[in-house]
């Protein structure tokens, strides 16, 4: 802060700062706040299909068993504990933006980026798999299966291909947000971009929380 | 006005870390035990602990201003609402014979 000599002395506003905010902490507020707002209709979309879930196992408890248990467990578990990884490397990035360290911004958002792409690489091994024992709907479906079970690939595929979805979408924001850092962007003034990028980072992770016991751990016991 | 935001601590997110490793190996050793009836109340349990490890701290929730917290929590009251009215729905259409059917 350079002391100034004019009489009327006023703060030079953040460069960051949007004309319609009153300060950096209400637009950082105000950003916060609508990140959440777009995350609560994120949880009624994912909601929906969680619903579809719990009416049809409730409809196919066997079948839905027997579904589960041709789902892989290890590589499910292995996403888990990559996502977890992901989420901790989150939420260092965005605290090394908060205390404005360029470096350590750096690594953690290219160490939560590649741990991102490790599990998009994992699914896409389990999707394989699927399709080589002809359990993706499609013309190719296995017609013997039992009944309901059509119904439970039907909505892993959805359920986990949405999830991919948000993992690509998140790893662009990854990147947009590195190529900021890079740049010096962001400080303990001016971080609430990372913030957001954060939240929305950790509810797919959140998402993924949910999916893999309702999905893969069903059919593990007695199976 | 000062800018005082909360900033996590590096043994912060390490422990939550750690327990969220925990419960992912929790929930897939109880997985492998035959708890009857009890197998998906308990995994839900514990997925419900992650999400709100996640949430509170990693998102940072705790931190946040109380008009922030009401509308992360309604989201997920509203998600409620939704299972409870729709599965109210699915559970009780047996019961009663319907006029015409």
């Amino acid at each position: 802060m350079s002391n100034s000599t004019s009489p009327v002395s006023v703060a030079k506003p953040h460069p960051k700062l949007q004309s319609h905010f009153f300060s950096m902490d209400q637009q950082l507020e105000a950003s916060t706040l609508g990140m959440w707002v777009f995350l609560v209709t994120e949880v009624m979309f994912f909601g929906g299909l969680f619903m579809a879930y719990i009416v049809y196992r409730h409809m196919y408890p066997h079948a839905w068993v027997e579904a589960s248990a041709e789902l892989n467990w290890k590589l499910g578990g292995l996403n888990t504990g990559v996502l977890i990884c992901s989420s901790i490397t989150m939420a260092l990035a965005v605290r090394a933006a908060m205390i404005g360290n360029r470096t350590q911004q750096l690594i953690n958002i290219a160490l939560t980026s590649i741990l991102g792409a490790t599990f998009l690489v994992v699914k896409f091994f389990e999707y394989k798999a699927k399709f080589e024992h002809h359990l993706v709907p499609g013309p190719h479906f296995d017609p013997s299966l039992e009944q309901g079970m059509q119904i439970f690939f039907s909505l892993y595929f959805v359920m986990t291909g949405i999830h991919a979805l948000h993992m690509v979408i998140g790893l662009g924001i990854m990147a947009y947000i590195f190529i900021q850092a890079w740049k010096g962007t962001y400080n303990a003034e001016y971080f609430a971009p990372v913030e957001v990028s954060g939240l929305y980072w950790h509810f797919v992770d959140i998402v993924w929380i949910f999916l893999f016991p309702l999905l893969y751990l069903l059919g593990a016991h007695g199976a | 006005m000062s800018s005082g935001h909360h900033v996590p601590t590096i043994g912060m997110c390490v422990r939550v870390w750690l327990a969220l490793l925990v419960l992912t190996g929790f929930t897939i050793f109880i997985a492998s035990q035959d708890l009857g009836v009890l197998n998906t109340p308990v995994a839900l349990l514990v997925a419900i602990t992650k999400a709100t490890l996640v949430i509170v701290f990693f998102m940072g929730v705790k931190w946040n201003t109380p008009l922030t917290k009401t509308v992360a929590v309604s989201g997920f009251v509203w998600l409620l609402i939704l299972f409870f009215m729709g599965m109210n729905d699915y559970l009780t259409r047996g019961w009663l014979g319907v006029a015409g059917r």
